[in-house]
């Protein structure tokens, strides 16, 4: 192996070092930050870890939008027309939020078995839902 | 009419297009000049086409033809002027077209600039089969000339994308695309012909360069478009679309360094000619990723299944082919004797800079495309939060900015290491303290990280000295990355918000301001009706601004939307969106303090000045 030869080896090889550091943390750092879309149905079949940061997928039940009348706290019922679920959250709701539209909270389940949002998303895309959600919909609508 | 003009044209288009590729090719291996020169005129001539074609599909727009679907499903006889002319790339079909005209105008540019250049047929020839690709993607998945099966009366622009800063932000980030098509072109030109060397890269360099301004500056629209329109004060979601245009940005700002080394000292071309092949690879995963619709994203705008697999097949059949090119021509690449370097050297610090801006790169694309892999296993789908991307790039951009604040210090072959030593102490002591200095100062609280991205910002503004005159354009793009730096440390650590329930006549804090809520009137336009609320911001008793943001809806997609409004300065945003409508006149309101937000965009402009000073210094041969 001549000179030449030897020093592009230790570059490969730094560079393959570093690739493989930076390849552990970050599939480390990928599995801290998965969001598990779940429905309520699947979410009162399984037992998920409380500390567990999920998002919960499904529609916005008519007529179930209370709202506190001094502050911003809302809450609502996501269902799959199969189960419902309550949720719970304190801020502004996005501008695409409807009765009987698709809605994604995340966040967790709490003690009294509501699940208190941190985050609700409803997307532009006014069809938008998860596959696993729409399809399940679909299941318990036939 | 229109339509069948419209469709006549690009069928002309796709005819020069076979012209301008197949006969060069086919000349370049029989060496016949005549069949060489066939690539320019028919580049002309197809530029004429798709130029027709998206001018009568603009005209279409403009006159509300609604026998033409796609005019239908994208323009309302309602909509204003200026919009139309927007609306004509506003979804998918028109998106492409202007993608087509966008190569051809980078081709007609090349021609007209490389006249003499030996690789300018070549080069022509394959853009043709880019563009060849282009063309019958757009007549047989997605032709924006196809007849309206009934009349519509058409279902308006997304009203998320009738903003300003949205009319050109997509046309800038495609020609930012389109331009690492050119980049690639020449360098399948130059390996076929054997002429991977300095000359080449000087060619490649620059218009490398002015792909990478053009897509810094759509990207940084694209964020100024999401903190104007989205109403949640941020700049940046790690959305998959957003991360598709940074892809191509970090793969490009690697070529665009590594090029350098290739350019002055002939070395590291494999590498070279490997990263222009992956920049376009990811330019087209930009556009596979956001035109098929297969993510869940903010702004996914087709959902044809068809057309992302076409978009897949010709993403793997280019790849393929330019690979397989660059692995037989790997033996004609070998750096000359002369090229050689140690490993403290300018040529070490570009290097180990391109390698991070690639594992960057990879970081992000593994976590915008973890949640289809996991989908393709048929596993729970799942997706991939902000938190993910913020972790991994923070040490990253470290270690990146590290080097950044060291490689221009040194010399070109081999640098002393005293030398070095001296002046990266002094250099590292100064910003360590006045990074320390300035945050204590402003926010009275010292945070590691933040401690970290300061001092390192002003490391690599230290770095700079001297380095005006000889280099611009390294001096301001470096200068503006790390002002572009201080202002998402500075905007995310300073700032506060605030959500409350406000009625007309009441107030609320927010830093040392108060924002009074004066009142409310109604505000319609052409094609929404709104409401506008009036808050009087005051400081000290002194009236600083008027805020008017708005809650609109428009009726023909029955869409609610919020219009914020803004009062920028240089160290300040202050930064009201309406929320809902609650019970007597109240509204819930999200407001805003975000200081030194301005300066994000500030770094961007200032980055790609520097873009342009160093296309201006090849263009005046200074920097031979």
């Amino acid at each position: 192996m001549n000179k030449v030869q030897k020093r592009r080896l230790t570059y490969v090889i730094f560079f393959l070092v570093g690739l493989g550091a930076a390849a552990s943390l970050i599939f480390y750092a990928l599995n801290q930050n998965l969001n598990a879309f779940v429905t309520p149905s699947q979410l009162a079949e399984r037992n998920i870890n409380k500390d567990y940061q999920i998002r919960l997928g499904g529609m916005v039940k008519k007529g179930s939008i209370k709202r506190n009348p001094d502050s911003l706290q809302v809450e609502f019922i996501v269902t799959d027309l199969k189960k419902d679920i309550t949720v719970t959250y304190n801020g502004i709701l996005p501008d695409l939020f409807h009765e009987e539209k698709g809605v994604i909270a995340q966040g967790k389940m709490n003690a009294h078995g509501t699940f208190a949002a941190s985050q609700i998303l409803a997307k532009h895309d006014e069809n938008y839902m998860p596959k696993n959600v729409y399809q399940e919909m679909r299941k318990n609508n036939a | 009419m229109l339509n069948f003009f419209g469709t006549i044209a690009l069928w002309c288009a796709l005819a020069f297009s076979v012209i301008q590729s197949i006969p060069p090719i086919i000349g370049h291996f029989r060496n016949s000049k005549r069949l060489l020169a066939a690539a320019r005129p028919a580049a002309y001539g197809q530029f004429f086409s798709v130029l027709c074609a998206y001018i009568l599909l603009t005209t279409a727009f403009i006159t509300s033809d609604f026998s033409i679907a796609y005019v239908g499903m994208n323009s309302h006889p309602l909509l204003p002027f200026m919009y139309r002319l927007t609306a004509v790339w506003g979804g998918h079909e028109g998106s492409i077209l202007l993608w087509i005209l966008l190569v051809n105008i980078w081709t007609v540019i090349f021609t007209l600039f490389e006249r003499n250049n030996a690789l300018l047929p070549l080069t022509t020839a394959i853009l043709g089969v880019v563009n060849f690709c282009f063309l019958l993607f757009l007549i047989f998945t997605s032709n924006p000339f196809l007849p309206a099966d009934r009349l519509l009366t058409g279902s308006d622009l997304n009203p998320l994308l009738q903003d300003p800063g949205f009319v050109i932000h997509p046309p800038m980030l495609y020609t930012g695309y389109v331009g690492f098509a050119v980049a690639f072109a020449i360098t399948q030109a130059a390996l076929l012909r054997n002429e991977v060397n300095q000359a080449w890269a000087f060619v490649t360099r620059r218009y490398a360069l002015a792909a990478w301004c053009f897509l810094t500056f759509g990207i940084m629209l694209g964020s100024w478009w999401a903190y104007r329109v989205l109403g949640w004060g941020g700049f940046w979601f790690w959305d998959p679309v957003e991360n598709a245009s940074l892809l191509p940005w970090l793969a490009g700002t690697a070529l665009i360094h590594v090029l350098l080394i290739t350019e002055k000292r002939g070395a590291v071309k494999s590498w070279a000619v490997l990263l222009a092949i992956i920049s376009f690879a990811l330019s087209l995963l930009g556009t596979f990723l956001v035109r098929s619709g297969v993510l869940i994203s903010a702004h996914t705008f087709a959902s044809d299944p068809s057309r992302g697999v076409f978009l897949l097949i010709l993403l793997a059949i280019i790849f393929t082919i330019s690979l397989a090119l660059f692995l037989s021509h790997l033996q004609s690449l070998q750096a000359p004797k002369s090229a050689a370097f140690g490993i403290i050297s300018r040529e070490s610090g570009l290097l180990i800079n391109s390698g991070l801006l690639i594992i960057a790169m990879l970081t992000i694309l593994l976590g915008t495309i973890y949640p289809l892999i996991i989908d393709a296993l048929q596993m729970e789908p799942i997706s991939v939060g902000a938190p993910y991307f913020n972790m991994v790039m923070t040490p990253l951009l470290f270690i990146l900015m590290t080097v950044m604040g060291i490689g221009p210090l040194c010399k070109w072959q081999q640098q002393s290491i005293n030398i070095l030593l001296k002046k990266l102490l002094k250099n590292a002591a100064i910003s360590i303290i006045a990074a320390i200095a300035l945050l204590f100062g402003v926010t009275n609280s010292l945070s590691i990280s933040a401690v970290i991205s300061l001092t390192l910002s002003i490391f690599i503004i230290m770095s700079l000295y001297g380095s005006f005159r000889i280099k611009p354009g390294m001096f301001f793009a470096h200068l503006g990355f790390a002002v572009l730096i201080i202002g998402i440390l500075l905007s995310s650590l300073l700032n506060q918000e605030l959500e409350v329930k406000l009625k007309p006549g009441t107030s609320a804090h927010l830093g040392p301001y108060q924002f009074f809520f004066v009142d409310l009137s109604i505000a319609n336009g052409s094609n929404y009706r709104g409401v506008r609320t009036t808050f009087d911001v005051m400081k000290e008793k002194r009236k600083v601004a008027v805020l008017q943001p708005e809650k609109r809806i428009y009726f023909v997609r029955d869409m609610v939307m919020s219009k914020v409004d803004i009062h920028p300065s240089i160290f300040r945003d202050l930064y009201i969106s309406l929320g809902e409508p609650l019970d007597d006149n109240a509204w819930s309101v999200r407001i805003y303090y975000k200081p030194f937000i301005r300066w994000i965009w500030a770094g961007s402009v200032i980055m790609i000045f520097g873009g342009i000073l160093s296309i201006i210094g090849y263009n005046n041969g200074r920097r031979s």
